[in-house]
């Protein structure tokens, strides 16, 4: 199962970024075409990012890009540079409702038919309006593209007329459905950037917040964010111990024919294996069970 | 071989990146002024890959002013590419030969 704890935005027009993004070793380098990016630069931006997306330095890490709307006069030409570079994701912004997302699919569709990959692109709805949080559990399950849905704070405060506090409080409802419209639809759920680098405090106090909340992992803007937020998100010690002793008396219930696994007088069933796999899954990623860090 | 309309530019002056200015000249040529702090040692493979990133653009009758700052080979293109679009103001863009 990919890991997708930390999503890196590495705005197009930053070429140092660009270039060097990956030594970081996020789970995913997401590049910005949109936001980031100036619109006296955005031909240039949309450029680096093509060439960068084929360099063998990016071989062997996922690669996001997020677009231009495709109601912008950047939307298409970004679509078509990044399809051919063979982007693993697109992530949509400002993703208001399902035809938003079709929309997107249906161009990407004709690009990948045109110039004739297998590769089927996967999509990332960014939700940042009200409108958009009201609409994510219909959002979140209409293409089977999707592989997440993303929670774009900045604009959704604005949108609700109101803006980021230390305690997050203005973002608990969108948090909320967010959330539970990913698992509902089983796809991968994002939380939003924390935008003061200095805080590293609260950078901390809210990634563990939306660890236990059940997200999957959080967009960064800096990267050095990425290690913090991997060691929250890694289980602790007692977890992984616990998650292979589960996965051990479950193997061998199994090559004795038993249905049902105790450990300590505990009934072990099938949601709890899943979750010891997918802790260890966590370990291993988090260099506890000789993994990647 | 075709002719760039205008002068353009792209880049900037800052670490990893180039800053690339390239002018329409009257003599069938790519004329090639770089600056670069690896000149002595990779300058050759810079004018190499300058010259064939403009040949497979089909532009010939171009100046190329390069101010290097450590950039990658893909940067390098990329800010190229960049100017010479821009030179010719593209409405389409022929991905086949970036």
């Amino acid at each position: 199962m990919k890991l997708r704890r930390s999503m890196l935005f590495v705005p197009g027009s930053n070429t140092s970024m660009v270039c060097n993004a990956f030594v970081y070793r996020p789970d995913t380098v997401m590049f910005d075409l949109e936001d980031s990016v100036a619109v006296s630069e955005k031909d240039s931006a949309r450029l680096m990012v093509y060439h960068a997306l084929q360099h063998f330095t990016y071989e062997d890490v996922e690669t996001a890009v997020r677009v231009n709307p495709l109601n912008s006069i950047y939307g298409l030409l970004d679509l078509e540079a990044v399809i051919r570079a063979g982007v693993d994701i697109v992530r949509l912004p400002k993703t208001d409702c399902v035809e938003d997302v079709l929309d997107m699919q249906e161009v990407i569709e004709k690009i990948e038919y045109k110039i004739g990959t297998s590769k089927k692109t996967k999509l990332l709805a960014a939700i940042e309006s009200a409108r958009g949080v009201v609409n994510a559990v219909d959002i979140a399950r209409c293409s089977d593209r999707l592989m997440g849905i993303a929670l774009g704070a900045e604009d959704f405060v604005r949108d609700l007329h109101t803006q980021r506090t230390k305690s997050g409080s203005e973002l608990m409802a969108a948090r909320a459905q967010i959330l539970l419209a990913a698992r509902a639809a089983k796809i991968h759920a994002f939380d939003s950037v924390f935008s003061d680098v200095k805080d590293k405090e609260g950078f901390e106090r809210e990634a563990r917040y939306i660890r236990d909340l059940g997200f999957d992992g959080k967009s960064l803007i800096n990267p050095n964010q990425i290690s913090v937020l991997h060691k929250i998100f890694a289980p602790s010690k007692k977890n992984v111990e616990w998650s292979l002793d589960v996965i051990e008396a479950a193997e061998n219930a199994k090559e004795k024919g038993l249905g049902v696994v105790s450990i300590d007088g505990k009934m072990v069933d099938a949601p709890i294996i899943a979750r010891a796999k997918w802790t260890l899954e966590l370990a291993k990623a988090s260099g506890m069970l000789g993994g990647d860090e | 071989m075709n002719k760039i309309d205008k002068s353009a530019y792209a880049g900037t002056l800052e670490s990893s990146d180039a800053f690339i200015e390239i002018k329409p000249i009257d003599q069938d040529e790519i004329r090639i002024e770089l600056h670069s702090s690896v000149e002595e040692m990779y300058g050759d493979d810079i004018r190499d890959l300058i010259t064939k990133c403009v040949q497979e653009l089909g532009i010939s009758y171009i100046s190329i002013k390069v101010q290097d700052k450590g950039a990658l080979d893909y940067v390098i293109k990329a800010r190229l590419q960049a100017a010479i679009l821009r030179a010719n103001q593209k409405d389409k863009i022929e991905w086949e030969k970036l």
